[in-house]
């Protein structure tokens, strides 16, 4: 899978979970400070991010995954 | 009268016998499509299938241990794929395995507290990442009298009991946001085959301190857990509804 691949399934996480549109989910946009996600949405998605990367995020990492950029390389190193 | 849980599934955790077939034949009753689950009474719990399905509901009975983790997870994944949605879960599978405390074996504390407080955490996350999902869900945990005063000779049930009280109660704080409520049926003293099986004296001194004077019967229950279940119960969470006729007064 190529970054652009996982950056867009990321995405399409976040918009499904969040509700938020896709024009503000760039890199840098944070789901709690930026995109409204409160703890359970966090936890949502990391399960969203785990059904759809076939992966396993240990609760200590859900913290290194704050923001969609950080997302997309946790993944990029995890699944490769 | 309308039926109040037209279209919804439930999952009634031990649905085959006493309070918990009381449960599974009344939500049907409201139009509640219905999983049962069974440990090891299959007639049983195939008799509720016939009764619910002649009805004109979808049933299915599946065979589970709720204190197993995969058997209670592929049993709240085989209720959701009953119709594509899961929207009541009951709670209900219990056991008892008395002695007073200082006759109480590991055995028999370990294995009440398995089944009952975490079946009950087993059954109730898994439905809770489909409920949280859907934002929506009706989850209603069956405690009893004594997990909130206590009784000799059940500290691992009464234990247990007010084990599922508190897990109700954080369920309720952490789902609210997503629109699942949790609530908790408390019973009193109900005849099922769990009861049965208590002597003449003990029924005796507890219906003599029973206000409504009479041991209560599955059907009671049911028709809370019914309430809990609908719609009109939607700005009801985290609370514990005694059905024990005065008992716990």
């Amino acid at each position: 899978m190529t970054k652009e691949e996982i950056r867009s399934k990321v995405v399409d996480i976040a918009k499904e979970k969040l509700g938020v549109e896709e024009s503000r989910i760039t890199d840098e946009a944070q789901y709690v400070k930026d995109l409204g996600a409160d703890s359970l949405a966090l936890v949502d998605i990391t399960m969203a991010l785990e059904d759809a990367f076939g992966t396993s995020i240990p609760d200590e990492d859900i913290e290194k995954i704050a923001s969609v950029g950080q997302t997309v390389d946790y993944v990029m190193s995890h699944i490769a | 009268m309308a039926m109040t849980l037209e279209g919804k599934t439930a999952l009634v955790t031990g649905g085959s016998r006493g309070i918990g077939r009381g449960i599974a034949l009344e939500l049907a009753m409201q139009g509640a499509n219905i999983v049962i689950d069974f440990h090891q009474n299959r007639v049983a719990a195939e008799e509720v299938v016939t009764a619910i399905t002649a009805m004109g509901r979808v049933c299915e009975a599946v065979q589970a241990d709720v204190g197993d983790v995969a058997q209670a997870d592929d049993l709240v994944a085989r209720s959701i794929m009953l119709t594509g949605s899961l929207d009541i879960l009951v709670s209900n599978a219990g056991i008892t395995r008395d002695a007073l405390l200082v006759r109480m074996t590991d055995e028999k504390w370990n294995d009440v507290l398995r089944t009952n407080l975490t079946g009950t955490f087993n059954v109730t996350r898994a439905a809770a990442r489909h409920m949280m999902r859907q934002k929506s869900g009706r989850i209603v945990l069956i405690s009893s009298v004594v997990g909130l005063g206590g009784n000799a000779g059940q500290a691992n049930y009464a234990a247990s009991k007010a084990g599922v009280i508190a897990l109700a109660k954080t369920a309720a704080k952490e789902l609210g946001s997503r629109g699942v409520t949790v609530n908790v049926v408390a019973p009193g003293f109900v005849e099922t085959d769990m009861t049965s099986s208590l002597d003449n004296e003990v029924v005796s001194s507890y219906l003599a301190n029973i206000p409504l004077r009479r041991a209560g019967t599955p059907s009671d229950v049911a028709k809370a857990v019914v309430f809990l279940a609908s719609e009109d119960a939607s700005y009801i969470t985290g609370q514990v509804l005694a059905i024990d006729g005065g008992l716990s007064l």
